[in-house]
């Protein structure tokens, strides 16, 4: 199958990959770009542990082509944080243990800063109707809801 | 192993919140999982799969798969060894089928290639010729006499014969005349129970990087539970010598018993020593459902007498669990664990495990548990609720204590089953008023806990700080659970340790990550080990000091004379005698390897509200309470998220998930749109209420904590649906069309 | 003489009994004592006996001590999740 360039900006920076017409978004990132923070946990949009923003839309990336990012702002796990300061997100992760084996980690952050960026004040049914696209097995989801409204409290009152 | 006489109850350290090492990285992106990695030169593995439940491999033929251009190697059963113990034989069969295939999704073939597209275009050209062969998925069916054979001549000597060949397991224990306890009881009641085959669904597919050269030396890299364990299996099944590979396990997408064994390791090892190149394979998740190990799926019968005022007067159960295609001694623990939270003149357990041709069985949380409990508790609470008694009122006229001797033979130490309903009893949460259509469940759950193999090293630097290897993949935050302990010993600040993980050639062998055994074992081994390091402290700062070992004594960190002829020297801290460790006879180290025992039994109590949609039959969890005995919660926050996740995984059992096979046993839903595990709007808060009963094995008085949640959710949730609506089911998953028909057969 | 606890199971091996005395100072010479005593109790052995001495599960420790008044049961050697 012939290749395809493509010409993305990846978390602020210009980047140009080639991919096949068939390669997903996800397998871009993660055998191509080297950017192996968005995880596959089952390559059929169930799981959320693959979540990107494309354009500033949450999406599956295991459910994107490669060649759909053309032109498109991509933002992965890997520019969450800016420099060495964590984004409140990721702090109030660590500080309210909302993870365990942290596989599932990445994809909630992603998804969780998405919400946020829309809803900066989201109820707890909100915030778990938003999170159902993301599995997470070790938690029960109860310290990644604590997580979020802290770190959401947080980011109100900055 | 001698025991401290009393756990220690004034800590510093541990018990507190501390941030964990590997946050950072698990917030970034950063850390490796076993799929994040690659190697120069790197090629991509793929396995063929059984079409069929149950087949006749009759001939292989792989020759225009290996013309395909970029396909580098091709492999089969015939490229493991042959040699070697029964138990390593069945996994060995179980990654590449030898002669049958058992199960729908049975490895026959693989294949290692340029790209994974090309591997995966190898795999249709590799022409597999099937005789097939009647199948059984069904435990009961698969115990008749009549029912197709999965392996013959697999059974112990201890199952009687004339029973079908696939029974291979067999056991009993109890004590008392069950009988003679039916016959004083006021009411006594039978019933049997089904429960589904469930899948641990750690969200992370498994997934490895083998690399050996023509030397015969390999390294791989894998998401495991226990490299060691890797090592023992692939070396074995490769026919190689354990010193020859170095397995590093990655960080752990999530195992919960699942990634104890291996599937694709000796795969990826053979592919790679045929081509001479790293090889890389990671499952899909099809292939996770299809091939990796879920749980047994169970038949159970349960009788249980009781008095008008709630007393147990006898109470027995019959298991029939099916451990899949291979022989599977879960049922043992499952039988020893049925009636372990009561204290009870007169109790018998059989058990039972039959072959299916399902995939094998792997652990799962608290194997055998959950589906025992779950069959004892639903009958306790029909009890209940028939003589109109308090369904924890009768719990705590029945519980087992310290003293009390247990269903399964020893006599109970100091454990907290008492104190934890006691908990339960006094919380809000089990006087909340509940509205109609609402109903209220609650269980006990139960796990024996272990210790096993542990080695660990700590090492003091020379700036002060102490490093600690230790050997047990972290799932739930073990690392900082195990600095906390070091510091703790030490006497020094958590900040200064810093715990890593080892590959298998760095330290002696660890047993996998497994029994709740990680804070308990590797604890205590850590904790030996800091004491270790202080004995060579002492000793070295009695001769900078000139005065005997026994004049010195380690109080906060640091060395002090003691005794009345030890002098008035100043104390000198652990980073004192670092920096002069050179100098007083070189590097300072701690070791400690054991065998790990004394784990503790563990138990907990789950008080769940649930609200019945009389229209579908759904459930919905309004409120769910978690009660558990930690002995001593190191990192509070890590305990809490075993409760709260292993709670879920039992909502998910209880509620949904299950194995559906066809009449030909193919697997129906392999992907987790049709496998449904818990979602967050499912859930309401989890709510976990610790309780600290010290554990006498361990010096600061530790239980494991892991396994004992998913126990109880599976009653618990049964309860509180018929209390909900009126109905009592006897089969999980309580799947809303489950639900349904019993609320319409109920009219 | 420790009284030794067996499991069901293995009554029909151990001649009909659930509760066999062996001298033994140690796991180990409670596993020696039985395969001698009685053979049948081998094959299992050899597969693996978990002990509870005094209420402890010990899954494999041949040198764990036993006095003559210790409560001893054997196990089937157990695995976790
Ligand atoms: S990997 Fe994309 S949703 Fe699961
Ligand atoms: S922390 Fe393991 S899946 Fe979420």
């Amino acid at each position: 199958m012939k290749t395809v360039p493509v010409s993305t900006t990846i978390n602020g920076d210009a980047a140009e990959f080639i991919c096949a017409p068939d390669e997903t978004l996800l397998d871009v990132l993660r055998n191509r770009m080297g950017l192996t923070g968005a995880k596959e946990g089952c390559g059929t949009g169930d799981c959320g542990a693959c979540s990107v923003t494309l354009d500033g839309r949450l999406v599956c990336s295991c459910l994107v082509l490669g060649v759909e990012a053309e032109g498109a702002e991509i933002a992965t796990i890997e520019g969450l944080a800016t420099g060495d300061g964590l984004h409140p997100l990721q702090q109030a992760f660590i500080d309210h243990a909302a993870l365990q084996c942290g596989i599932c980690t990445p994809g909630i952050l992603v998804a969780a800063k998405a919400l946020l960026d829309k809803n900066p004040d989201p109820s707890e049914t909100e915030l778990r109707y938003w999170l159902a696209g993301n599995l997470c097995r070790c938690t029960g989801y109860d310290k990644i809801i604590r997580a979020v409204q802290a770190a959401a409290r947080q980011m109100r009152s900055a | 192993m001698a025991f401290d006489t009393e756990p220690k109850r004034d800590f510093k350290v541990v018990g507190r919140r501390v941030a964990r090492p590997d946050g950072i990285d698990k917030v970034t992106g950063r850390a490796l999982y076993g799929a994040d990695m690659s190697a120069p030169g790197m090629l991509m593995g793929a396995i063929l799969r059984s079409p069929h439940a149950h087949a006749e491999i009759v001939s292989i033929d792989v020759t225009a798969a290996v013309a395909l251009d970029g396909v580098k190697a091709v492999v089969t059963g015939a490229d493991f060894a042959d040699a070697m113990d029964a138990a390593t034989a069945d996994v060995r069969d179980n990654c590449l089928a030898r002669g049958k295939v058992l199960y729908d999704g049975h490895a026959v073939a693989a294949v290692a290639a340029a790209s994974g597209a090309i591997a995966r275009a190898a795999l249709d050209l590799i022409k597999v010729e099937y005789r097939v062969l009647p199948s059984v998925t069904d435990v009961d069916l698969a115990m008749r006499a009549d029912a197709p054979v999965v392996q013959a001549g697999r059974a112990v000597e201890v199952v009687p014969v004339g029973l079908s060949e696939n029974v291979t397991d067999h056991c009993e224990f109890g004590h008392g005349d069950p009988e003679a306890g039916f016959a004083a009881a006021d009411l006594v009641i039978d019933r049997s129970f089904t429960t589904a085959a469930t899948h641990q669904g750690y969200i992370e597919p498994h997934a490895c990087l083998a690399s050996m050269g023509p030397d015969g030396k390999a390294d791989l890299w894998c998401t495991t539970q226990g490299q060691w364990a890797v090592r023992t299996a692939c070396s074995a099944i490769l026919g190689m010598r354990a010193s020859q590979l170095r397995v590093t396990a990655s960080e752990i997408g999530g195992g919960f018993g699942g990634k104890t064994t291996v599937f694709i390791e000796p795969v990826a090892l053979a592919l790679s020593r045929k081509a001479g190149r790293p090889v890389k394979i990671v499952m899909s998740r099809t292939e996770v459902f299809r091939a990796t190990g879920p749980t047994v799926a169970s038949s159970i019968d349960v009788k249980i007498g009781m008095t008008k005022e709630g007393r147990i007067t006898a109470g027995t159960a019959t298991l029939r669990y099916t451990g899949g295609a291979f022989p599977c001694g879960t049922v043992a623990m499952g039988a020893q664990a049925a009636f372990a939270a009561y204290d009870l003149a007169a109790v018998r357990t059989f058990g039972w495990n039959a072959l299916t041709n399902r995939p094998k069985e792997a652990a799962y949380r608290a194997p055998g548990a959950p589906q025992a409990i779950y069959a004892v508790e639903s009958v306790v609470d029909e009890l209940c609720q028939k003589l109109a008694l308090d369904p924890l009122e009768v719990r705590l006229l029945n519980a087992a204590r310290e003293g009390t001797r247990s269903s399964y033979g020893p006599t109970f130490e100091a454990i907290g089953l008492e104190a934890t309903l006691e908990a339960a009893k006094a919380h809000p949460h089990y006087a909340a008023p509940l509205a109609a259509g609402q109903g209220r469940g609650l269980s006990c759950g139960f796990w024996f806990n272990f210790g096993g193999n542990t080695s660990v090293s700590l090492t003091i630097n020379t700036d002060g700080t102490v490093g600690i290897t230790e050997g047990n993949p972290d799932i739930g935050g073990s690392r900082a659970a195990i600095s906390q302990m070091a510091a703790e010993e030490l006497g020094i600040p958590y900040e200064q340790v810093r715990t890593v993980i080892a590959d298998t050639s760095s330290l002696g062998h660890n047993d996998v990550t497994d029994g709740s055994r990680v804070t308990f074992a590797v604890g205590l081994a850590v904790i030996k080990a800091a004491r270790d390091a202080i004995a060579k402290m002492c000793a070295r700062v009695a001769r900078i000091w000139g005065i005997d070992p026994e004049a010195v004594e380690w109080v906060d960190g640091a060395a002090r004379p003691t005794g009345p002829n030890a002098g008035t020297f100043p104390p000198m801290t652990l980073a004192e005698i670092a920096a002069l460790s050179f100098k007083t006879g070189g590097p300072i180290a701690g070791h400690h390897e054991s065998n790990a025992d004394g784990a503790g039994v563990s138990f907990g109590v789950h008080l769940v509200d649930v609200e019945v949609d009389r229209e579908t039959g759904a459930t919905k969890v309004l409120r769910y309470t978690v009660f558990q005995d930690a002995g001593k919660a190191v990192q509070p926050d890590y305990v809490e998220g075993q409760m709260q996740g292993g709670a879920v995984q039992g909502i998910g059992w209880a509620l949904n998930e299950e194995y559906i096979h066809d009449a030909e046993g193919h697997l129906l839903n392999p992907g987790f749109l049709d496998y449904r595990v818990p979602v967050a709007s499912d859930l309401p808060p989890i709510e976990a209420v610790i309780l600290e009963i010290p554990n006498p094995g361990h010096p600061y008085g530790v239980r494991g904590v892991g396994e004992t949640p998913i126990v109880p959710p599976l009653a618990a949730i049964a309860n509180a649906v018929s209390r909900a609506a009126g109905v009592r089911l006897t089969a999980l998953p309580m799947s809303p069309p489950r639900v349904l028909k019993a609320l319409t057969a109920q009219g | 003489m420790v009284a030794v606890t067996l499991w069901g199971s293995l009554r029909p091996f151990a001649d009909g009994q659930t509760v066999v005395e062996v001298e033994a100072r140690t796991f180990k010479e409670v596993l020696d004592r039985l395969a001698e005593a009685y053979p049948g109790l081998r094959p299992q052995i050899e597969r693996g006996v978990s002990m509870a001495l005094d209420g402890k599960i010990y899954r494999e420790a041949w040198f764990a001590e036993i006095r003559p008044e210790s409560e001893v049961v054997l196990m089937p050697y157990m695995t976790g999740g």
